[in-house]
Order: structure tokens, then C-alpha cells, then sequence
């Protein structure tokens, strides 16, 4: 294939992906990935390198927006990136000892668990009460504007928070994902915080986690700007497209597709891994 | 009461500083990639693609040094790089500045947490990490 048709294929792939993932809040990764392995050949080594590039992307352009609108917690978002940022490097050092087909397998796992997640109605599980000791300590207790006005939110269960992040920031940067599945879930359900809060915070957190692992990255060549190029640029455009329609659209039904598509390729990609054709 | 008022606007103008700080980077990055991309089309567009096996002595431009010698030379791959250098650092100049910012606050313990994130980083930058 030369380099032109590569560009234009990986370059489309990567706006559908964008949009699609910013729309359905599942990120570009999840679907750039199986692209380039499945459909292109791509070692996963060098899709891993892209995409983590595009996480960057897309998570410090909508945190931009997001940290403008004082939803965003910035102590949450730094007390956690102590743990994310620790388990970024370490996973970006393991990746190139586990077996390419291994990552295959647990990055099939961790898509089929997303789209379980993106399906599943949420609850919010926040309170005021802001008695926790280790959220005292930290001064992790924020408050948001919401139309209604200021409302006043605690932080629970600090340390099996932080602990989830650290798994969340490792699976994270080893498939080169946002993995903002694993992410709510320590937020929302461990730590208990509202969804708008969450989000952002999650979003804003991202950039350092990936750019911790992304310098590992690019000092081992997993970077090459042949495949960085369009994906990023793609993925970027896409999100960005994405973000402007999800203001007028429903994508309740969008999300049911989307989930049916993520679990198949998910199911490729762990009969590729189990079969050792990648 | 009118002391957390006054809190809450330089809380403000720090988040708006940040917002900026994260756009500007993203849409310089972008910019540079995308110089580098139309270089890159022009001068290599036929050649064959070969993704098949990651091949760590493939890619030249693994190294600031090497990025910035290529840059140098108007190399359209280190143009890429130095577009994706600069993306990467987005976020860490937003930690250096939010350490600025606490600073400014008296909040040494979110001051010593950012140096934490910080010195994380720093050490990922060292080469010995690769393995």
C-alpha cells in the first residue's frame, strides 16, 4: 500500500472514529485500534504509539472548554494524577514484555466492558455530606454551577478511588486508550462524585496520564509519524465535529449501535490475540 | 465570607488561564503536524508502507535531539514529531503552571503534589525507561 492511500484510509478511519467516540463519549481509541490491526496489519505496538497521541488530542482540546466552565475539579484532578501518572509510566515500560497477543486479548476485554458500561443506566450516586477524612485532608469537597445554582458535592472513599485510578492510568496507557469506562467507574461509583464533575475531571486528568506514557513511547520508536499523523489529526477533527453536534442530537439509539459494533470488534479482537494473527 | 468571594474569582481566572493555556497548545501542535503532513505527501506519497512488525530502529526521530537535528534539516518526519513533541508537553506546561498557581494560593500541599506529577514525568523523559 503506499504511503498516500494509507494516509487517506487511516485518516477517514480516524474522523469516524472521533466523532463517533466524542458522541458516545466512548473516545477514538476504542475503535482507531482494531482498524489498524485488524484492517490494515498494523503492529499493535505502533496503533498503541497513535492513539495514546490522540487521547491527548482530544482530551486537552475538550478540557479547554470544559475547565473554562468551573465544573472541573482541579485538586481531584491532581491528587489523582499521582496515581495515574505513576501507573502510566509503569505501563508504557511493561507493554513492549507482554505478547502482542495478550494485549490483543485484555484490550477485547476492556472494549466488550465499555460498551456494557455506555449501555447501562447511570445513577448518581452524590451527596453533600463532606465528612470524609482523607477528602478533608486533601481538600477534595468542591462545589459546580449548575442552572439551579451552586451545589455543594462530598468526596467518598478517597483511597479505593485512588486505587481504581492507578488500575484505570495503567490499562490506560498499556492499550493506549482513555479507557474513561474504568475511570467512572472510580469516580462515580467509588468516590461518588457527580457525572458533570466526573467527566471533566476524568478529561483533564487524561492529557498528563497520556503524556507521561506517550514520552516513554516515543523514545522507544512506537511513535511513528507515518501513522501518528493521520490519526491524530483524524481523530481530533472528528471529536471536534462530534462535540458541536452533540448539542442537538439524541444519541440514545446511536450509543445501542455503537455498542453492537465495539462488542464485534471486541470479539476480533480477542480471536486474533487467542488465535496469534496479529 | 467576602474572603472566599475573593477565593473564588482568582479560582476563576486561574481556570480561564488554563482553558487558553490547553487550546493554544492543542491548535499550535496541530498546526505544525499539519505542515509536516503536506511536506510529507508531497515528498513520500508513493513510497510502500510497511507497518507489519514494530521495529524500534525503524523510526529515526525516537529522541528530542534527533527530532529537533531533523527539524533542522526540514525533514517533513521530524516536522511531524516536533508537532507531536509539542502536543505532548501541553499538558505538562498546564502542571506547571496549575504548581504557579497553587504557589500563588499558599497551598503548598497541592504545590508539592504538582512537583510529585511533575518529577513523574521528568523521569519518563529519561531514556532509560525504554528498556
Amino acid at each position: 500500500m503506499s504511503v498516500l492511500l494509507f494516509t487517506i484510509i487511516v485518516l477517514a478511519g480516524a474522523f469516524l472514529a472521533g466523532l463517533v467516540g466524542s458522541l458516545t463519549g466512548l473516545g477514538g481509541g476504542v475503535v482507531i485500534i482494531p482498524l489498524l490491526t485488524l484492517v490494515l496489519g498494523v503492529d499493535i505496538h505502533y496503533a498503541i504509539g497513535a492513539s495514546i497521541i490522540s487521547v491527548i488530542a482530544t482530551s486537552s482540546g475538550s478540557a479547554a472548554a470544559y475547565v473554562k466552565e468551573g465544573i472541573t475539579n482541579i485538586r481531584i484532578g491532581m491528587f489523582l494524577e499521582i496515581a495515574t501518572t505513576v501507573s502510566a509510566v509503569l505501563g508504557a515500560v511493561i507493554t513492549v514484555y507482554i505478547n502482542p497477543d495478550y494485549i490483543a486479548v485484555l484490550f477485547g476485554g476492556i472494549l466488550l466492558f465499555s460498551a456494557a458500561m455506555m449501555v447501562r443506566k447511570k445513577v448518581d450516586h452524590s451527596d453533600d455530606n463532606s465528612s470524609g477524612v482523607l477528602a478533608n485532608f486533601f481538600k477534595l469537597n468542591g462545589s459546580y454551577p449548575t442552572a439551579n445554582g451552586t451545589v455543594n458535592y462530598g468526596v467518598h472513599n478517597v483511597a479505593g478511588g485512588f486505587f481504581m485510578m492507578f488500575v484505570a492510568g495503567f490499562i490506560s496507557c498499556l492499550l493506549g486508550i482513555g479507557s474513561g469506562a474504568l475511570k467512572v467507574l472510580a469516580m462515580d461509583n467509588i468516590m461518588r462524585l457527580p457525572f458533570k464533575v466526573s467527566t471533566t475531571t476524568s478529561n483533564f486528568m487524561m492529557g498528563v496520564t497520556a503524556a507521561a506514557s506517550a514520552i516513554v513511547y516515543l523514545h522507544r520508536g512506537q511513535i511513528d509519524p507515518g501513522i501518528a499523523m493521520p490519526v491524530t489529526l483524524g481523530v481530533l477533527t472528528g471529536a471536534t465535529v462530534g462535540s458541536k453536534l452533540l448539542v442537538k442530537m439524541n444519541t440514545d439509539k446511536l450509543k445501542v449501535v455503537f455498542a453492537v459494533v465495539v462488542t464485534f470488534l471486541a470479539l476480533q479482537m480477542i480471536y486474533n490475540g487467542l488465535a496469534g494473527k496479529l | 465570607m467576602k474572603t472566599s468571594g475573593k477565593h473564588y474569582l482568582a479560582d476563576k481566572d486561574i481556570q480561564v488561564i488554563l482553558g487558553t493555556l490547553l487550546r493554544v497548545g492543542v491548535i499550535a501542535s496541530m498546526t505544525v503536524v499539519f505542515v509536516g503532513a503536506v511536506i510529507y505527501l508531497v515528498v513520500y506519497h508513493s513510497d510502500i508502507v510497511d507497518y507489519h512488525k514494530f521495529d524500534p530502529l525503524k523510526t529515526k526521530y525516537s529522541s528530542i535531539s534527533a527530532i529537533f537535528q531533523g527539524v533542522s534539516e526540514l525533514d517533513s518526519k521530524a516536522i511531524i514529531q516536533l508537532g507531536t513533541l509539542l502536543l505532548i508537553f501541553t499538558p505538562v506546561t498546564r502542571v506547571v503552571f496549575s504548581i504557579f498557581s497553587f504557589l500563588i494560593e499558599r497551598d503548598y500541599l497541592y504545590v508539592l503534589i504538582g512537583l510529585f506529577v511533575l518529577c513523574i514525568i521528568l523521569i519518563s523523559l529519561s531514556n532509560k525507561l525504554v528498556g
